[in-house]
C-alpha cells in the first residue's frame, strides 16, 4: 500500500470533503499560499480557491464565532487554529457558544476545530499543552485524537461530516510521518476506538502522540517475553468504554498512558470506567497512570523528552506490574 | 417625520413598544413575587432601540440580540407566549425552557439568541454575514446588538474589524445606554465618541437618538439598503438610557433619581405617543389589549409543563 504522511493524510481527507460538499470550507491564520503553520493545507487554495482556503485576521475569537455562525446557517466551516494552546485565546466561543448551541436553539452546528497540539518540537510551554481533558469535560462537543496516517484521514472526514463541534487535535510530531493510506475513500467513525496491537499479559491504553511510543516499548517488551495489548482510544468523547472494559477484563492488567498532565487528566476518566465495570473483579493489579507531571513543558531539549512517558519509563512501570 | 407614515403602522409601532414594556414589567413583578426564579436584564426605557431597530429588518434577516434582549427578540417577531414560557422555564419556551432569559431564539424567524455572554454575539453574526455572503444571498443581512460595556471586549473590535476587511453584510447596532452595569461610559472608556469605533475600521457609522423609534427605524432601513448596496458593514450607535436597574439584584445606587427622571420624561413611548397624537381613549384601547396579550402569555406560560431530564439529554448532540 502507498504511503503517505500525517499532514497529507489530513489535507487528502479535507480535500475530498471539500470536492464533494460546497458547504465545506476551511480558515484560519495563514492556511492559504503560506500552507499552514504545519503545511497541513499545502497546494489547497490553488485547486480549491481562495473563498473557500481562507486566511483569517489574527483574530482567534473572531473567526471561531464566525465559524460557529456559519454552520448554523448551512455552511461546514473547519478551522484551522495553529497551536492547540490557542483554543484559550476564544475558549468563550467554543466553550460557551459552539458547545451549547445545539442545547440552547436546537440547531446543528457541524464545525471541525483542527489544530496542532502536544509537544516535542521544542515549542515550550504556550505552544505545547495536551488540553483535550478540558475540552472532554466540556458537553456538546466531541474530542478527536488520531494517532496515524490512516486513523486521521479516516477521522477528519466523519469529524467533517457530523452535526457536532468536534475538537481534532492532532500530534505535530507526527505531521511528517508516514504510514500507510488506501487511494480508496473510507471514513474511520468517531467513539470507536482501535486494538493497535494485540496482547495477552497487559493492556496499554493510551491515545496521541504517546501511542507511537507505546508501540515501540510493546515491540521490546515482546522479546523479554511480556505480550503487550494496546489499545488506541483515537476518540475522547465519544469514548469507547466498550473497548477500554474488554481489554481491561482480558489482560486483567492496565496502564493508562497519555502525554496531558497526569492529575486530573484524562486517564482518571479511563480507570474510572475500568473500576466501575465488571471489570475492576478481573483486575490482577492496580491500574497505573503515565503522564505529564504537575508542571508547564519545559524549553531545554533532554528535559522536554524526559517529562513525558518515554520507552524507559513505560517498561519500568510494566514490569513494575507483572 | 410621522407624515411619512400611515397611522396604522405607527400604532403597531406603539403597541409593539408597548408589549416589550408590559412584558418586561410582568416579569420583573413576577420575579419580585418569588414567581420566576434565576436573574434577568430589563431594557425598561431602550424599546425605542430594540423595537424600532428591530422592525425596520426582513424575516430573512439574523438578528444576534444581548443578554438584555427581550424588546430585540420580541420586536423581530418571536411569540410572546413562547418568550414568556421560556422565562418561567416551560417546555413551549422558545428554547425549551433550557435557557431561560439570557437564551431567547426562534431561528425560524432569524432570531438567534440572546446571549449571557457579552460581546460574543458580535462574531457569531459574523458567521450567519459570511454564509449570506457565500451563498449569494439577497435581500438579507445580519444584525448584532450590543451595548457600550461591550465596546471594550476585545471580540467587538475583532469582530468589527473581520466584518470590515471580508466586506461582510452585516449591521452593528451599539444600545449605548450610559452604563456598562454601574459604570458609567466615561468611567471606563477613554473616548466617548463611540462612533469613531467605526472610523477605525474604516466603517460608516450613524449616530441616532434611541429614545426616537422612527428614528431609530428610519436609520436601521437606510443602512440596511446601504448594506446590500455597497457590501460593506455599518454601525449605529443608538443612545438611550436603561430606566429599570441592570439586574433583579440593582439596587440603583450609582446613580440618583434626578438622573432618571430626567430620562423617564424622554420615555420612547410617550415620545411616540406624543408624535402620532393619539387620544385618550385610543391609548386606553391599546393598553387593554397588550394587558391581555401579557396576560394570556403568562397563563399559556403557568398552564405549559416542564421539560424532562430526556429532553436536556437529547438535546446535548445534533444526531
Amino acid at each position: 500500500m502507498r504511503k503517505i504522511t500525517y499532514a497529507n493524510a489530513i489535507k487528502e481527507g479535507i480535500s475530498e470533503e471539500m470536492r464533494k460538499d460546497n458547504s465545506v470550507f476551511i480558515m484560519g491564520e495563514d492556511i492559504g499560499v503560506y500552507g499552514g503553520a504545519f503545511g497541513v493545507t499545502k497546494g489547497m487554495i490553488e485547486e480549491l480557491s481562495k473563498e473557500r482556503v481562507i486566511d483569517t485576521p489574527v483574530s482567534e475569537t473572531a473567526f471561531m464565532g464566525l465559524a460557529i455562525g456559519s454552520a448554523m446557517t448551512g455552511l461546514k466551516p473547519i478551522v484551522e487554529l495553529m497551536f492547540s494552546d490557542f483554543m484559550a485565546v476564544c475558549y468563550d466561543q467554543i466553550i460557551n457558544q459552539a458547545a451549547k448551541m445545539h442545547f440552547a436553539f436546537n440547531k446543528k452546528v457541524p464545525m471541525v476545530i483542527r489544530t496542532a497540539s502536544g509537544a516535542g518540537t521544542g515549542a515550550s510551554f504556550q505552544h505545547s499543552q495536551s488540553l483535550e481533558q478540558m475540552y472532554a469535560n466540556v458537553p456538546g462537543l466531541k474530542v478527536v485524537m488520531p494517532a496515524t496516517p490512516y486513523d486521521a484521514k479516516g477521522l477528519i472526514k466523519s469529524a467533517i461530516k457530523d452535526d457536532n463541534p468536534v475538537v481534532f487535535l492532532e500530534s505535530k510530531e507526527f505531521y511528517n510521518d508516514e504510514g500507510e493510506v488506501p487511494l480508496e475513500e473510507y471514513y474511520i467513525p468517531l467513539g470507536k476506538a482501535d486494538l493497535k496491537r494485540e496482547g495477552k499479559d497487559i493492556s496499554i491504553i493510551t491515545y496521541g502522540r504517546m501511542v507511537k511510543t507505546v508501540l515501540e516499548t510493546a515491540n521490546q517488551l515482546e522479546k523479554e517475553g511480556i505480550s503487550v495489548e494496546v489499545l488506541d482510544l483515537r476518540s475522547l468523547v465519544p469514548l469507547d468504554t466498550d473497548a477500554i472494559i474488554e481489554t481491561a477484563k482480558k489482560t486483567g492488567r492496565v496502564l493508562i498512558v497519555h502525554e496531558a498532565v497526569k492529575f486530573a487528566g484524562f486517564g482518571g476518566e479511563i480507570l474510572s470506567t475500568i473500576v466501575e465495570s465488571d471489570a475492576f473483579n478481573y483486575l490482577k493489579t492496580n491500574i497505573k497512570r503515565l503522564g505529564l507531571g504537575y508542571h508547564p513543558i519545559p524549553f531545554n531539549k533532554s528535559l522536554e523528552k524526559e517529562v513525558f512517558p518515554t520507552i524507559e519509563k513505560i517498561t519500568k512501570q510494566v514490569k513494575e506490574m507483572m | 417625520m410621522k407624515n411619512k407614515y400611515d397611522k396604522d403602522f405607527l400604532i403597531y409601532l406603539l403597541e409593539k413598544m408597548m408589549v416589550v414594556r408590559k412584558f418586561e414589567e410582568k416579569i420583573q413583578a413576577l420575579f419580585s413575587d418569588g414567581v420566576l426564579h434565576g436573574t434577568t436584564h430589563l431594557g425598561i426605557g431602550e424599546e425605542g432601540t430594540a423595537v424600532g431597530a428591530t422592525m425596520a429588518l426582513e424575516n430573512q434577516d439574523y438578528i444576534f440580540a444581548t443578554h438584555r434582549g427581550h424588546g430585540q427578540v420580541i420586536g423581530k417577531g418571536a411569540d410572546v407566549n413562547a418568550v414568556m414560557a421560556e422565562m418561567f422555564g416551560k417546555k413551549t419556551g422558545v428554547s425549551l425552557g433550557l435557557g431561560g432569559s439570557m437564551h431567547l431564539a426562534d431561528i425560524e424567524k432569524g432570531i438567534f439568541g440572546t446571549n449571557g455572554i457579552v460581546g460574543a454575539n458580535l462574531a457569531i453574526a459574523c458567521g450567519t454575514a459570511f454564509s449570506i455572503k457565500t451563498k449569494k444571498e439577497k435581500d438579507k443581512i445580519a444584525v448584532a446588538f450590543f451595548g457600550d460595556g461591550a465596546t471594550n471586549e476585545g471580540v467587538v473590535h475583532e469582530s468589527m474589524n473581520i466584518a470590515s476587511v471580508w466586506n461582510l453584510p452585516i449591521l452593528f447596532v451599539l444600545v449605548n445606554n450610559g452604563y456598562s452595569v454601574s459604570k458609567k461610559l466615561f468611567e471606563m472608556t477613554k473616548n466617548t465618541n463611540l462612533l469613531e469605533r467605526a472610523k477605525i475600521y474604516d466603517m460608516k457609522a450613524y449616530e441616532v437618538d434611541g429614545n426616537n423609534a422612527l428614528e431609530v427605524f428610519e436609520t436601521v432601513k437606510k443602512a440596511r439598503e446601504e448594506i446590500l448596496k455597497e457590501n460593506a458593514p455599518i454601525l449605529i450607535v443608538a443612545n438611550t438610557y436603561r430606566l429599570s436597574g441592570h439586574s433583579k439584584s440593582d439596587n440603583n445606587l450609582y446613580r440618583n433619581q434626578e438622573e432618571i427622571e430626567k430620562w423617564q420624561n424622554k420615555d420612547p413611548i410617550k415620545a411616540l405617543i406624543g408624535v402620532i397624537g393619539c387620544s385618550k381613549d385610543e391609548i386606553v384601547a391599546l393598553e387593554n389589549n397588550v394587558d391581555n396579550i401579557i396576560k394570556e402569555a403568562v397563563d399559556f406560560a403557568k398552564n405549559s409543563p416542564e421539560p424532562t431530564i430526556e429532553d436536556i439529554l437529547d438535546r446535548v448532540y445534533a444526531k
